[in-house]
């Protein structure tokens, strides 16, 4: 009797159902990828999946026009999204709020929605739905992501710095470059995530914004779940696993706090 | 009047510094015109009642007498009844993922508040897997997880899954309130006599209350926004969200006319809502 009290006293305890939880529902299925992945439709032990995909140049090409999409959506994202974020940290705004908040409003509405809007503002200006359409319309849905993080570690930042430096005699340059950009490193590189990882798996905007014309790697990878049956499952699974290790390797890139739980960027 | 070189110097500083902040502003409401152009477009086009999206045929409200009725009286036909189905189960799904993971988060927080350094690690860690996957590998590992269960997929595997991927963000907004709180006063009613329930329910939601508020909405936004998780775990029984029927709609060709007036309300929803929350935050300031 005395441990039941002792176990219901120790708030400890309380964490154990959503372990529990994450186990079953995170860390399985997570294990469930690599276990389809490396076995045939029998459940028998195969490489065959990663063979095929090394062997399917079209599949290759698609994994690399991906990394190279999201990577250049992310460049793009850093260039316009730093200013802005700059400029909404350190002007003089009678209602900062508000800005930021309106650089956050357009994620409400459903971006299926928002992305078709942009295919048809496309096609009322005449313009080709390519590769153009595609990185713009990506850069549209994941700008927010790239200034709510430097926005935030810049709003952060110790304002004596720049007095200090100013007073011992650093020009505006100077200031940016030896003081500001480096205190807003963490925000760049949750900034860089925030946007890669979407981007770099993202199935379903390729297709609305380009009419199907160009396939990334997420389209790929839904695309053996949808039809086939399940030997194309576990070729999914092997695809699915090439996109854990990417997404894995750009994680560690994240330095950003943590604990901060306006990383979504609401409240 | 004549200016002293210092004061000439003061002016021109100043005026420097006005252009700066006007060009910085052009900037933003550049940005901000053109990632606000589809959402206008949406908005301007749901006055017309043309089936295409982008097709103007003249100013008329048809579209939102359309939705409110669920029937559009100049082509004799029901608006299509899904599009309703998946209203009522995109708020449904979200409103249970975000009831459930809220509890599920809150006591998860207080659990690893409490916990010493290594395990509270290890499950921050792991409570950290679910925000950085992206919504496809989610979708596919629980489609495999429930596929390899034998679980039939439908309403409460996208319930699960939701719960999935907004729990750790309501422990990330649960926590930080829980390093304020003084530490002892949980301890205190319990010293006082109250059950370790009654001192949750009157001690510590209290103090907790804040971070659960903005968990649950940021949950309740996640959930309504989601497509890649939604899509693999909803099945072939029919089940539709919002943000699928949409893809499946735009897939077919067509998108349902219906559909801008019921985001452009949407839209001016959340922004009466949160002008008001602005408004009250800024009032509350001011008293402070």
């Amino acid at each position: 009797m005395k441990q039941l009290t002792e176990i219901t006293l120790s708030r400890r305890t309380w964490a154990w159902p959503y372990v529990l939880f994450l186990v079953l529902f995170v860390v399985l299925p997570l294990l469930l990828i690599i276990y389809y992945a490396f076995t045939n439709g029998q459940g028998d032990f195969t490489l065959y999946n990663f063979i095929r995909f090394f062997h399917t140049t079209e599949a290759v090409n698609t994994l690399i026009y991906s990394l190279a999409i999201a990577l250049i959506t992310t460049i793009i994202c850093l260039l316009l999204g730093y200013p802005a974020a700059y400029i909404m940290a350190t002007a003089e705004f009678k209602t900062p709020a508000v800005m930021a908040l309106l650089f956050i409003l357009p994620m409400w509405i459903n971006f299926l929605l928002r992305t078709i809007a942009t295919v048809e503002l496309f096609n009322m200006f005449g313009l080709p739905l390519g590769e153009g359409a595609l990185l713009f319309g990506m850069c549209y849905d994941y700008l927010p992501f790239m200034i709510y993080p430097i926005y935030n570690t810049l709003q952060k930042m110790d304002r004596s710095l720049i007095e200090a430096a100013e007073d011992l005699g650093a020009n505006k340059r100077e200031v940016f470059t030896k003081i500001i950009l480096p205190l807003s490193v963490p925000g760049i590189y949750s900034g860089i995530v925030m946007v890669f990882m979407p981007t770099v798996s993202t199935f379903a905007i390729a297709e609305l914004l380009t009419h199907n014309k160009i396939t990334l790697f997420g389209s790929l990878i839904q695309r053996s779940f949808g039809e086939g049956g399940i030997a194309m499952w576990n070729y999914g699974a092997a695809l699915s696993l090439i996109m854990l290790i990417i997404i894995a390797l750009t994680s560690f890139f994240d330095q950003g706090d943590k604990d901060d739980a306006q990383k979504g960027g609401l409240v | 009047m004549i200016m002293t070189p210092s004061q000439i110097e003061a002016r021109r500083r100043e005026r420097a510094l006005k252009t700066k902040q006007v060009a910085g502003q052009a900037y933003l409401w550049l940005l901000l015109v053109v990632l606000y152009a589809p959402i206008l477009l949406i908005i301007v086009f749901s006055f017309t009642k043309s089936k295409v999206f982008g097709n103007w045929t003249g100013f008329t409200i048809q579209l939102y007498e359309n939705l409110f009725t669920g029937y559009d009286r100049t082509a004799q036909v029901r608006v299509d009844p899904n599009l309703y189905r998946a209203i009522v189960f995109t708020f449904l799904i979200a409103l249970i993922a975000a009831v459930c993971s809220t509890i599920l988060g809150t006591l998860a927080a207080i659990g690893i508040f409490n916990m010493r350094q290594k395990s509270r690690r290890a499950i921050q860690l792991l409570n950290s897997i679910p925000m950085i996957n992206p919504d496809i590998l989610t979708g596919i590992s629980l489609f495999l997880l429930f596929v390899f269960l034998g679980i039939t997929r439908g309403m409460v595997t996208v319930c699960i899954a939701h719960v999935v991927f907004c729990t750790p963000y309501v422990v990330l907004s649960v926590l930080p309130r829980l390093s304020k709180m003084n530490p002892n006063i949980y301890e205190a009613a319990l010293d006082l006599g109250a059950t370790p329930f009654q001192a949750l329910r009157k001690v510590l939601i209290p103090e907790l209350r804040p971070g659960m508020i903005s968990g649950f909405i940021l949950a309740l936004t996640l959930s309504i926004d989601d497509f890649g998780v939604t899509f693999f775990t909803k099945g072939s029984g029919g089940l539709e969200t919002l943000s699928t029927f949409i893809y499946a709609d735009a897939r077919k060709g067509g998108l349902t006319p219906e559909l801008r007036p019921l985001f452009s309300l949407i839209f001016l929803v959340i922004l009466v809502l949160l002008v008001v929350m602005n408004i009250r935050s800024a009032r509350q300031e001011k008293h402070t």
